[in-house]
């Protein structure tokens, strides 16, 4: 094995197409683990502890460029007004201990279905900004997850940040298991409220091959709330409707049985966390609405 | 490989480092620091929490190559850590002190022993130890808390502490020891 330590995001590209089969390391949470337990003998380690840009963030207009290795910690205490859902979303992950080392690079690289920050990401709306030697892309974050533990990435590919859309309105995050701390997801839900657009975007962890939304639902729920009138005149949502999107959102699932939890446990989960998310972004949006005025 | 990096507060060299070796092996195997404690070895349990560059951390999920030129904090070192936050001053601990640092403590009646971190001292007080396992990755984490937090809720520790696993289920006597430790920096200050 060879460690590699680039000092600069451009030695880190140069060494990633040099070396393709490089396993690019910066928290360590999910690629010590393997090497720890023997699963993984990478030819290469690409230390990435040393690129600097990778940890900071850049709050702009319209969304958040977050460094690829900008720790979960850092998530909760600095981005919980641009970024809700992902700060709750970071606020489960592990414990300080981790949350201190990992990042939301890390969690798009190894892109386990059960990563924390992939529903977040998925309803927030994001784009994940590629880049090696041959240049830079953004990918939509729907088109990122291609399969278990499976990527949109090129061998020489590394992620250099994720562009996630500020908060518009409400989102919410919720998730099994077993205790709050130190738990992999039985499953989890991300929704949020896009008032601007008039929209509701969805993420499920933990309950498919990888990470989806679920799409059907977020339809229905967006043509409900439009001929409901619900967006201007701030009603409580019917339970009917809330009913019908948890069966959506449930429905949405492709989950297996495991250790952590059977299949149809995990429909159900997600179609109470739909229903409950749903009702507290819903409040929360009232709330704010009202105290705007702008609901008769 | 070699790694050269500060280990409670003195610089260090590790030789023959196997590059996919864990900074937990690195201390316990190659500078005889076994207070860290190995046995998860996937992040889970807590027991082998050091701090880099000061953040509380798993030594067993930081592969050694990472920490060159970085700052490390064993339980080792902790005392004299907290003595210089409280003082103010900086000379470390060498390698054979920390190796000989055992937690003999002042004795509540006589006042005999080593002297420990306060947060030692209160976990010994509060009979926060049983078998000891979890003990050192807990007084890293507790001590950190403190530092930044010196009137924690119960909150505040429970989540502060959620990374450590204590087997013994010893966590009513933890939690009185971290109060412990709060009050008395409380009443130093």
């Amino acid at each position: 094995m060879d460690f590699l330590r680039p000092a600069s995001w451009e030695e880190a590209l140069a060494a990633k197409a040099e070396h393709p089969t490089a396993v690019p390391i910066a928290g360590g949470t999910d690629v010590m683990v393997e090497i720890n337990f023997d699963h993984r003998r990478p030819e290469y380690l690409l230390d990435l502890n040393r690129v600097g840009d990778l940890y900071e963030w850049e709050v702009g207009e319209e969304s958040v460029r977050l460094g690829a290795s900008v720790p979960y910690t850092r998530i909760m205490e600095n981005l919980r007004a641009e970024l809700p859902g992902l700060a709750l979303a970071s606020h489960t992950v592990a414990s300080p201990q981790i949350r201190n080392r990992g990042g939301v690079g890390g969690n798009l690289g190894t892109a386990s279905p059960a990563g924390d920050a992939h529903p977040a990401l998925l309803a927030a709306g994001a784009e994940v900004e590629a880049e090696s030697v041959r240049g830079t892309r953004l990918i939509p974050i729907d088109d990122f997850y291609t399969g278990v533990k499976r990527n949109a990435l090129a061998p020489d590919e590394l992620i250099r940040a994720v562009h996630v859309k500020k908060a518009d309105g409400p989102q919410q995050y919720s998730k099994v298991g077993t205790r709050n701390a130190m738990v992999i997801a039985v499953c989890a839900f991300g929704l949020a409220l896009h008032p601007q657009t008039r929209t509701v975007r969805t993420g499920i962890g933990s309950a498919a091959p990888t990470p989806v939304r679920a799409r059907i639902a977020e339809d229905f729920l967006n043509a409900a709330l439009d001929e409901g009138g619900f967006w201007d005149n701030g009603k409580i949502i019917t339970p009917s409707v809330a009913k019908q999107f948890a069966d959506l959102c449930a429905a949405a699932c492709n989950p297996i049985d495991d250790v952590r939890g059977t299949a149809s446990y995990r429909r159900h989960a997600v179609g109470v966390m739909a229903r409950r998310t749903l009702t507290w972004t819903w409040e929360s949006y009232r709330g704010t609405t009202q105290q705007k005025g702008s609901v008769a | 490989m070699r790694v050269n990096f500060t280990v409670n507060g003195r610089p260090q060299e590790a030789d023959d480092v196997w590059e996919g070796e864990s900074l937990l092996y690195v201390l316990r195997e190659r500078l005889g620091l076994p207070g860290s404690k190995n046995a998860c070895e996937q992040g889970e349990c807590g027991s082998c929490t050091v701090r880099l560059d000061g953040v509380p951390v798993c030594s067993c999920l930081v592969a050694a190559g990472q920490v060159e030129g970085r700052e490390v904090v064993t339980v080792e070192g902790l005392a004299e850590y907290a003595k210089e936050r409280a003082c103010g001053t900086s000379c470390g601990t060498s390698l054979d002190e920390a190796k000989r640092w055992a937690a003999k403590g002042h004795d509540s009646q006589t006042g005999e022993g080593t002297e420990l971190s306060p947060v030692q001292q209160a976990f010994i007080d509060a009979g926060a130890v049983q078998c000891g396992f979890c003990t050192p990755g807990l007084l890293v984490a507790a001590d950190e808390m403190l530092e930044h937090n010196p009137n924690p809720t119960d909150a505040d520790i429970r989540e502060a502490l959620s990374g450590n696993l204590c087997r013994c289920t010893g966590y009513e006597k933890i939690m009185d020891a971290v109060r412990l430790a709060a009050a008395r920096q409380g009443e130093a200050v």
